[in-house]
């Protein structure tokens, strides 16, 4: 593979691999080439001609870089290295003459135009365009073009790089986007203008390498050196893919992908980027009290004493706690901490009641990791629907299953288009019944696969039988081989981005403790009396009732509706917070701004109770408290480290779930509709749009 | 070159005739599985000659058949001028209206045109005849010329004069038959008028000029290296 060839760039002689293009070599060389059309992650289409060099030896005119591999090259007499050049006359001419072309029909809009100062095309028109125009023709103009509620399209500043037409049908696979007609008249179209129903849309902005696609809401708000830029890890979903806020003053603005070549490569979902709109409505910026029935506000003494009295005047063992899915593990920690204080054993962190926790740590991670899935050779997906539930490993299974042709995918539950093929093979318990008991063509297919990976999803375990699920899951497991030296192929698709960390700081029902389902048993027979809701939402709050419920979150939900009291906490982007991803991937979250009004950082908010309570949690700031996080789970000492297959030998399988009968019952995912899974998407304007416009079309569709 | 945006009255649906059936299943057997795109443009263009022009439900219908992407026909059906994705008349002339034939008089027959069918891509009231202006159509030998397509076939009509053209297309409209080729009498194809004024030495087709050859190439075996 890698056979290495000798070239010299510029004169300076480079060893690379044959493999890479002639613009890789370059880059290698610490040349910097310009382009529109070539994109690493992408086919190459050499369209835009912008990547033009000049290859001694070689034809005599310029050649597209991006076009041509290394190996092609000629040698030069006498077996001398081929020779290239980035900074020779013909190719600066060459450039010149690209953009001069591309900026025949280009606008001149740069001043009103949002990918202005980050714009390709404004930058490189800078550095290797010519000073001035030699056209007066008028320049041509397109239609616009309806791309759906995230993409705002000014098509007459598309260059027809087809960046969006390849990432659409290789990454999103969704054949949606298309260069119709053709020269002059060539543009860029959905076909018949449909909203692209994909959730990986918002990528398409970023690959744009000019404004003709620019993000929607975004518009017309904001130069991009205006804004606060900062690095940190999003908590939609459970992939915990890595992004930046950009914020100016206490306002995030807009929200982008960072590389993260084991998480999210550089992409991220649509409810990841567009959420933004979300964070700033339906807050809860203050304490409030319930009196006389209603929710009246408050200050933070009052709210304190109001629980700290409650909490002192009821035994310990009618105080409940629960844990929400978007809350930092600092916060699980401070909370699990005060319970233990209180000396109550009735702790949950699993909201949706998922069959999961308590043994070993493989037995609740996505073990394969998910750059692993690349290497996978047989995939089952059972109760999930990655597309909804986890976009960005449902693109990891995509790009596998385009790179790898032997590559075969089954499916037991709800039959989902996911973008790729795969066998469906049942819709319930009993398909994986007989699969386990090695029945069927799948099994045969899983069992010779050198590195076969199982996907448990939330669909299948958060039933009431979700723990025989588990323990047939990983029987089936052990019967195919599937965890073996360097290869963990069990894995666990989480949805909420809370859950693993909180799983791994033990955040279960004590000796004795309730669940999920006991605390709210409890409640409604008054044997629970108070519950800690630690931003919980997806319970209905009737469920609560007879208890008295201190609500502490960022959203004015499901949750808060239900408190007694509501301290405001703050929401990802306004507090540094450690999250652990569906890998077990520890990753951090950086503050991009303060959060809104009295709202406070979560776990300070705990650790103030605490002291109200007379049991004043052992931590005076973040540090400390991490460090104690550390002393309970050394996996936390461990930042942006998926286990993967490091502990596959001692994972027992036999120890996961816990065998039982199944019911008939076929498995659903847990995810109906992918714009609404959090409270902050409920109070996003633009996620409900997007859940309209979709629902739409999956009306259409069905029709 | 007009607008070439897919007409706003769309048929509701589209069926391949039974013949065109049996030659669609013929022409899917020319290519390995997986490679049923390969048939596009072949059955865009039987389409089309079914049917006259490519409506949405027609490549729908196709991109089903050969398992593509909607986009990816009608990218291709776009790509092609031959595609015509708004209806035409019975009778679809296309003027060429390059260099050639402009210095031959085609600005004429473009007049004739627009006088007797009227706008262009507009399908005149009786439905027999359109028009479209389209670039060089390769017979510049027999300037000014026309393409005119039915659904039974295209067929060049060459050195075309106004008068020509108008009677022409008023035959059409009444349905009789129109000579195929150069309208001028005296022109045989693409021969000249009248005799050939070059080429004419009869020696030179007799082979008189012929050389004889003394030695055939590459007849003597190299001489064995040193």
């Amino acid at each position: 593979m890698s056979d290495l060839r000798k070239i010299k760039v510029n004169g300076h002689e480079v060893e690379v691999s044959s493999n890479l293009t002639l613009l890789q070599a370059c880059e290698a060389a610490g040349e910097e080439i310009p382009r529109f059309c070539y994109h690493e992650r992408l086919s190459v289409a050499g369209n835009c001609r912008m990547c033009l060099i000049e290859v001694k030896g070689g034809p005599p005119k310029p050649v597209a870089s991006c076009a041509q591999n290394v190996r092609d090259l000629r040698p030069g007499p006498e077996g001398a290295p081929p020779e290239l050049f980035t900074n020779s006359p013909m190719v600066k001419k060459a450039r010149e003459g690209v953009m001069e072309f591309l900026l025949i029909n280009h606008p001149l809009d740069c001043p009103i135009c949002d990918q202005g100062g980050e714009c390709d095309l404004q930058d490189q028109a800078m550095a290797y365009g010519r000073d001035g125009t030699r056209y007066e023709e008028n320049k041509r103009a397109v239609e616009e073009k309806h791309m759906g509620p995230l993409i705002k399209t000014i098509m007459t500043r598309c260059i027809q790089c087809t960046r969006c037409v390849r990432f659409a049908t290789e990454i999103a696979g969704v054949d949606d986007l298309g260069l119709v007609n053709r020269g002059e008249n060539a543009e860029i179209t959905s076909y018949l203008e449909k909203a692209i129903e994909s959730e990986l849309t918002g990528n398409l902005i970023d690959i744009c390498p000019v404004g003709a696609l620019t993000s929607k809401p975004y518009a017309f708000n904001a130069r991009p050196w205006e804004l606060r830029k900062t690095e940190t890890i999003d908590v939609m979903d459970a992939v915990g893919s890595n992004i930046r806020v950009d914020a100016r003053d206490r306002e995030v603005l807009r929200i982008l992908p960072r590389l993260h070549e084991d998480v999210n490569e550089e992409w991220i979902s649509d409810k990841t980027r567009f959420i933004w709109d979300g964070l700033k409505s339906q807050r809860l910026d203050q304490p409030y009290v319930r009196k006389d029935g209603k929710l009246t506000p408050a200050s933070w003494n009052e709210a304190l004493s109001v629980v700290a009295e409650k909490l002192n005047g009821t035994p310990a063992d009618k105080v409940a706690a629960i844990v929400g899915d978007l809350v930092p593990t600092e916060a699980v920690k401070a909370l699990k901490d005060l319970m233990v204080a209180i000396g109550t054993p009735h702790l949950d962190c699993r909201q949706d009641g998922a069959s999961l926790g308590g043994g070993s740590r493989e037995s609740y991670l996505f073990n394969t990791t998910i750059a692993g899935l690349e290497q996978a050779d047989a995939i089952l997906l059972i109760g999930t629907n990655p597309r909804l539930e986890a976009p960005m490993i449902n693109a990891r299974i995509r790009k596998s299953w385009l790179d790898n042709l032997s590559l075969k995918i089954g499916l037991i539950g709800h039959q989902a288009a996911l973008n790729y093929e795969y066998d469906y093979l049942g819709a319930g318990p009993e398909t994986l019944k007989s699969i386990t008991s090695g029945e069927g063509a799948f099994f045969e297919t899983l069992k010779a696969a050198e590195r076969p990976a199982i996907i448990i999803g939330m669909g299948a375990l958060t039933r009431a039988d979700g723990a025989a699920v588990m323990a047939e899951t990983a029987r089936l497991a052990a019967a195919i081989g599937a965890v073996k030296e360097s290869w963990n192929g069990f894995n666990v698709l989480h949805l909420a981005a809370s859950r693993a960390g909180a799983l791994d700081l033990g955040f279960l029902p004590g000796e004795g403790g309730r669940d999920l389902a006991g605390i709210l048993d409890g409640a409604q027979k008054r044997e629970i009396e108070i519950v800690y809701n630690l931003g919980a939402d997806e319970i209905d709050g009737v469920r609560f009732n007879g208890a008295f419920v201190v609500y502490q979150g960022h959203h004015g939900d499901a949750g808060a509706r239900a408190a007694d009291v509501v301290f405001p906490g703050a929401a990802y982007t306004e507090q540094s917070g450690v999250y652990v991803n569906t890998e077990g991937r520890v990753q951090m979250t950086v503050r991009a701004h303060f959060p809104p009004g009295e709202a406070r950082e979560d776990w300070a908010i705990l650790r103030a109770l605490s002291e109200r309570v007379g049991k004043t949690l052992p931590y005076d700031d973040l540090f400390a408290l991490r460090r104690a996080m550390v002393e309970d789970a050394p996996v936390f000492g461990r930042v942006d480290h998926a286990p993967g297959a490091e502990t596959a030998l001692e994972f027992d399988l036999t120890k996961v779930g816990v065998a039982g009968s199944m019911s008939d019952e076929p498995f659903t995912s847990s995810v109906t509709d992918f714009y609404f899974t959090n409270p902050v998407a409920r109070a996003s304007k633009t996620m409900a749009e997007c859940s309209s416009v979709m629902r739409g079309a999956a009306k259409l569709a069905a029709e | 070159m007009a607008s070439r945006k897919p007409s706003k009255d769309q048929p509701a649906s589209f069926e391949w005739t039974s013949e065109n059936l049996v030659w669609c299943a013929e022409q899917m057997k020319k290519y390995p599985p997986g490679r049923e795109a390969s048939c596009a443009i072949p059955f865009l263009w039987r389409g089309q000659k079914q049917q006259g022009w490519i409506s949405i439900p027609m490549m729908e219908a196709i991109a089903r058949q050969l398992s593509m992407p909607f986009i990816r026909i009608y990218e291709v059906a776009t790509f092609y001028t031959m595609f015509n994705l708004t209806p035409v008349g019975e009778h679809f002339v296309q003027v060429c209206g390059t260099t050639p034939c402009v210095l031959r008089g085609s600005d004429a027959l473009r007049e004739v045109c627009k006088k007797v069918i009227g706008d262009e891509n507009h399908v005149s009231e009786d439905g027999k005849l359109s028009w479209l202006e389209v670039e060089c159509l390769g017979a510049c030998v027999n300037a000014p010329m026309v393409q005119i397509s039915t659904k039974d076939g295209d067929h060049y009509y060459e050195d075309l004069t106004a008068d020509i053209l108008e009677e022409m297309l008023s035959k059409l409209r009444r349905g009789e038959e129109v000579s195929i080729g150069t309208a001028n009498p005296r022109r045989h194809t693409s021969d000249p008028e009248g005799d050939n004024t070059t080429l004419n030495d009869p020696t030179l087709y007799d082979g008189s000029r012929a050389q004889p050859l003394r030695e055939l190439p590459d007849s003597t075996p190299p001489a064995p290296a040193e």
